[in-house]
């Protein structure tokens, strides 16, 4: 064999259709560039030109969308990428959560001293990364993608230099997330040799196609590789034990961009892999699947239970989530992304677009009453918030019982999507599981919101710092309230808009 | 008495790919330096890059050969974020180990 013998073929390189990573990159790198060439802004510039360019993106991103109502969705770069309605409506949520992040972490960087034009450079960075994993339709710009997003990740993780606790969490980030990419890149690896392409395209060809290049052995051992670092990323059990001490760590409006932008970034490549490039062996993968989401609903829900720190309660429920989640990643993988999808994907996508709003909404509370030093975050603290700021103690109430589950919520429709995917797939266990597991996640959120309403004062409550609500987080709070009783009350249009992201590029199903 | 010496076939290198890999995985399980513990991570992107270029040989693709450069380009970045944490976190507590970084449990 002569491997200098294959000429190389440079791709033709359809610009308009990569036109957000271009519009994100360029302005993230003239932010960084032109900040730390001139004197400190003037405050809020940073954060308002970061939610510039989230809503160019956004808006080039709606064009886009229309034209591929009008062309059909297809591939672009080599197969590389994926440029389809699924795609779009992942920037689109990654877009949204950024403008939601940056509001409020403008306020939050003066209050702890660390301004500076760095932390917005990495959020444009990740979701630079968070977007080419959407996109992906290979395996190995799907993990490049996720490293983008990683070490952006660890950075920020340990970006509040002042508290012990963010380095903490940055190391622990660091160290267990660069675990879990060796295991992704050996899965990768492993379907390379066994099905002899890393695009998604040749992979699914290769069942049928190729036989003599398909190693069924070494595809198995890669997908459950592929599997674990998947989970890791997702915070699945058991592979979630990162996850309380990175969102306790973390300063609290990193924590919501990790909740909303790290999940969605996630669960959309696990989609992509598993149901669209690993459809043929999706009988393998399935089970696992549904033993990972049972047992993230249990123990996401159980352990979240006994917490004290509200914080880490939000990320033992965030683990829940991601079960729930996982409930519509295994229905999506009966119909293996094809037309008999009947809720799974959808249900899916829609998820994660209103548990971004709803997560963002909730941290943007702790972080405000995490008061200066981002410390006091314990049960303890939010003690008498209704007294003290009715409004605030109102909106905390809205995202916990959404996060819940209660019906005229976002979360509702969340969960009803992804549990009736589940029946209409007879998955009934899963089903069940979940509405259980529901509950007893219900009875955390009922414990931070006795704590708000109904709480005793207790000695020393008068002289703790007073909750101070900034303008800009005060917007953020607004509209995830808005959406959240919004979506509760008329899902219809969004539930339509999800349902268009079955229409995905795919070679299999003739996409 | 004669040996025959067989030459190395793909095998070889997956299995001691994989050898090396899990010499990474349980350095990273039990070994407390931070740096260390980062050292076996970079071990076990080594050995993944070793099947990718194994399996090259034996597919007869570049596809894998190349990946291997981005592996390398994705594991110089992490040495730099990743020195950059353990610094920051030594210039605090000279001489720290994993076990010493462990304020926040649940």
């Amino acid at each position: 064999m002569n491997l200098a013998a294959t000429p190389f073929i440079a791709p033709s390189i359809d610009w308009f259709s990569i036109a957000p990573m271009l519009i994100l990159l360029g302005g993230g790198l003239v932010l960084l560039v032109a900040a730390s060439l001139t004197p400190a802004w003037p405050k809020h510039l940073y954060s308002l030109s970061t939610i510039a360019l989230a809503v160019a993106t956004i808006v080039v991103t709606c064009i886009q969308w229309g034209r591929i109502s009008d062309s059909g969705p297809r591939f672009v770069i080599g197969d590389a990428l994926a440029y389809d309605h699924f795609s779009m409506f992942g920037i689109i949520v990654v877009c949204v959560a950024l403008i939601l992040v940056s509001l409020i972490t403008d306020d939050f960087v003066r209050r702890e001293s660390m301004d500076g034009p760095e932390i917005y450079g990495l959020y444009i960075m990740a979701v630079i990364g968070a977007i080419v994993m959407i996109m992906s339709n290979d395996l190995i710009v799907l993990f490049l993608g996720l490293e983008t997003l990683s070490i952006a990740f660890y950075v920020l993780a340990a970006s509040n230099r002042r508290r012990a606790e963010s380095q903490e969490a940055g190391i622990k980030y660091f160290v267990l997330g660069g675990f879990s990419s060796a295991f992704f890149l050996y899965g990768v690896a492993l379907i390379y040799g066994g099905t002899g392409s890393t695009n998604f395209g040749r992979i699914v060809a290769s069942f049928d196609f190729v036989p003599l290049h398909r190693s069924d052995s070494m595809v198995l051992v890669g997908v459950a590789l592929l599997l674990i670092g998947l989970s890791f990323k997702v915070a699945a059990v058991p592979f979630h034990f990162w996850a309380p001490d990175v969102y306790q760590g973390s300063p609290t409006p990193v924590t919501a961009f990790f909740a909303s932008v790290g999940k969605m970034a996630a669960f959309a490549a696990m989609l992509r892999v598993l149901v669209i490039a690993l459809p043929s062996w999706k009988d393998d993968w399935r089970p696992v699947v549904w033993i990972i989401a049972i047992l993230t609903l249990v123990i996401g829900s159980i352990s979240a239970v006994v917490q004290t720190n509200v914080k880490r309660m939000l990320a033992y429920s965030s683990i829940s989530h991601a079960g729930f989640i996982l409930i519509g990643v295994e229905a999506a993988g009966h119909a293996g992304g094809s037309s008999a999808d009947r809720g799974g994907m959808p249900g899916t996508m829609l998820y994660l677009l209103i548990y971004a709003v709803l997560v963002v909404g909730t941290f943007a509370i702790v972080s405000v009453v995490g008061r200066t030093g981002d410390a006091a975050t314990d049960l303890g603290s939010f003690r008498g918030l209704a007294r003290q700021k009715p409004l605030l103690a109102l909106a905390l109430t809205v995202f916990l019982l959404a996060q819940a589950g209660v019906p005229l919520t976002s979360g509702f429709i969340a969960k009803f999507g992804v549990i009736q995917a589940a029946v209409e797939q007879h998955s009934y266990a899963l089903a069940i599981v979940a509405m259980v597991s529901a509950v007893i996640a219900a009875f955390l959120y009922l414990r931070i919101l006795i704590s708000v309403w109904l709480a005793d004062p207790e000695a020393g409550d008068d002289a703790r710092e007073t909750v101070r609500v900034p303008v800009s987080t005060a917007i953020a709070i607004g509209f995830c309230v808005a959406f959240t009783l919004y979506v509760g009350f008329n899902p219809g249009w969004f539930i339509g808009l999800s349902e268009t992201v079955v229409n995905v590029a795919s070679p299999a199903f003739g996409g | 008495m004669h040996l025959a010496i067989a030459s190395p076939t793909t095998t070889w290198y997956l299995v001691l790919a994989s050898l090396l890999f899990a010499i990474g995985a349980v350095g990273v399980l039990v070994r407390r330096n931070p740096l260390v513990m980062f050292m076996c991570i970079e071990l076990m992107l080594n050995a993944v890059n070793l099947t990718f270029v194994a399996l090259a040989r034996k597919l007869g693709d570049i596809g894998g050969q190349t990946t291997v450069f981005f592996v390398m380009v994705v594991a110089a970045a992490e040495v730099v974020v990743g020195l950059g944490i353990i610094v920051s976190i030594l210039r605090r507590r000279p001489s720290a180990t994993a076990d010493d970084i462990a304020e926040l449990k649940g």
